[in-house]
């Protein structure tokens, strides 16, 4: 899923700065982040009109990113989005550009933040588990993805500065060699890391950009 | 023989090296690594120039490396895999041996949410060990990473690299040894060695699996200046293994500056007896004028 967090209120405040305001909101990953679903769309709205700002109106686009379903949609709110100055668009970089792409002249402003690709752990706990590399290799790692997982993008084992599991530059995530170490022993094939992974094809991710 | 460097020279006739480090300057004064390279000529074979370590912008590792040739010193460039992608690792090997550098020790690198620019892009294209197997390929085939051929002039490089001995999970430090050494590494310089034990339980490993023959070992040594120094070391720098004897033994000195170097005495004494361990690798951080004196006490002097 992708996940976002929703900028600061006092940003969004400042970006609308009094004028009229259309909130579009997204079914899918924004409302599993509370970022952008219904009740989020809906809480943002008060808060605004507690500010005196004018909403014209809102819709859930099901989903954001899809632009023929979006057009088909918005199309329904023509009146309300006419009213507005600014588009309040909660979901992700995805979701602000296909609204973008489908309304003209008047100015969108992203209100979430998009972060990463990730798993919900828990209610509101979220962890990155890829980066979109285009060449799926995690089958060689037991299943975990050291290229999303590892701030380093080590293919090669840890770098040396884990403490007790956990990840150098942050207590708060597992060193995921440290994991697959130890599921791999566990498991007694330890000698499926002796291989030296070459370099990675960043062109696969970086340069595909469009799949038609 | 003809051998690329000092430093390959003397490791080839099986003979104990030392080796040192000169922290570059954050700023363009070269009269920085002058007077530290003037204080430790003589005391080491040759010196590394780190490569704006714990990811703080200094004076580049080639820059100081070429200060160095020019004061007649052997560098050991070094380079990491955070800042530069495949293009410019591949040409900065080219340019560092077409100007005489003959060293480099490849790293991944910390960091950069270490240092004094968190929030900058870190590149990791490649990590250490591919880096290295690369720059082997340049060196022994004649190619770069891509297969193409170089035209004019493999790089004529001694290959170094870094191993933990104290990071979990201990095998894979083994592991990350071991596949250093196939990707065409010549020399390791370990973490800084406090903790013995472990050590030693790592070069009996080392031993047991052969490796101690296919590279040349250099032990890490670094003298503690203060129990502030200490703390940092024990408690802050990743990867580092402070035992609490040398805790205690630091926090109850009347003078911490000569316990330190009284510890690092000890621990070169201890470490040059194992079997696999061909020479040491100094890092005394802001404390180079120390260095002369623990290479003359361990009867390392003179170099020759």
């Amino acid at each position: 899923m992708i996940i976002t967090k929703q900028k600061e209120f006092s940003d969004l405040i400042k970006n609308i700065s009094k004028n009229p305001v259309f909130i579009i909101g997204c079914s899918e990953c924004a409302t599993l982040c509370h970022t952008g679903g219904e009740e989020d769309v809906l809480s943002i709205k008060k808060a605004l009109e507690e500010n005196d700002i004018n909403v014209t109106g809102w819709v859930i686009l099901e989903p954001a990113c899809n632009l023929q379903k979006d057009k088909l949609i918005l199309k329904k709110y023509k009146n309300d989005i006419g009213k507005a100055k600014k588009i309040l668009v909660l979901a992700c970089g995805n979701g602000a550009q296909t609204v973008a792409e489908i309304i003209d002249g008047i100015e969108i402003i992203p209100g979430c933040d998009t972060l990463f690709l990730g798993e919900v752990k828990h209610a509101n706990d979220f962890e990155k588990r890829c980066v979109l590399c285009g060449e799926c290799i995690q089958d060689l790692f037991d299943s975990f993805c050291p290229v999303a997982r590892c701030p380093k993008n080590m293919l090669n084992g840890p770098c040396g500065g884990a403490k007790n599991g956990k990840c150098e530059i942050s207590s708060d995530i597992d060193c995921i060699w440290d994991i697959i170490y130890k599921e791999l022993k566990k498991k007694g094939q330890l000698n499926k890391l002796k291989q030296i992974q070459k370099p990675k094809n960043w062109s696969k991710s970086t340069e595909t950009r469009r799949i038609i | 023989m003809n051998y690329r460097s000092n430093l390959e020279k003397i490791l080839s006739e099986n003979k104990f090296a030392v080796t040192a480090e000169i922290g570059p300057p954050k700023g363009s004064d070269s009269t920085k690594i002058k007077m530290k390279a003037d204080i430790l000529r003589g005391y080491a074979d040759a010196f590394n120039v780190t490569d704006n370590q714990t990811a703080v912008v200094r004076l580049s590792s080639w820059g100081g490396c070429f200060i160095l040739l020019g004061m007649k010193l052997e560098p050991i460039m070094q380079i990491t895999c955070r800042d530069r992608n495949r293009i410019a690792l591949q040409s900065d090997v080219l340019g560092a041996t077409a100007n005489g550098i003959r060293n480099i020790l490849f790293i991944t690198g910390d960091h950069q949410s270490f240092g004094n620019h968190p929030n900058a892009k870190g590149v990791y294209d490649l990590d250490s060990i591919q880096l290295i197997q690369i720059v082997n390929d340049m060196r022994n085939q004649g190619v770069f990473q891509n297969g193409e051929k170089i035209i004019a002039g493999k790089p004529e490089v001694f290959i170094g690299a870094a191993a933990n001995p104290f990071s979990d999970p201990f095998d894979s430090t083994i592991d990350r040894l071991e596949k250093k050494i196939y990707a065409g590494a010549d020399f390791i310089q370990t973490q800084s060695v406090f903790n013995l034990d472990k050590f030693n339980i790592w070069m009996e490993e080392i031993r047991s699996r052969g490796l101690d023959t296919k590279i040349h070992i250099l032990a890490g040594i670094t003298p503690l200046k203060s129990v502030k120094m200490t703390e940092r070391m024990k408690f802050f720098v990743p990867g580092v293994d402070v035992p609490d004897a040398i805790y205690d033994r630091m926090k109850k000195a009347v003078d911490p500056k000569k316990e330190g170097f009284d510890i690092s005495l000890e621990l070169i004494n201890e470490v040059k007896k194992i079997r696999g361990v061909h020479g040491l690798h100094i890092t005394a951080l802001f404390w180079e004028d120390i260095i002369p004196d623990l290479v003359k006490k361990s009867s390392l002097f003179p170099r020759s």
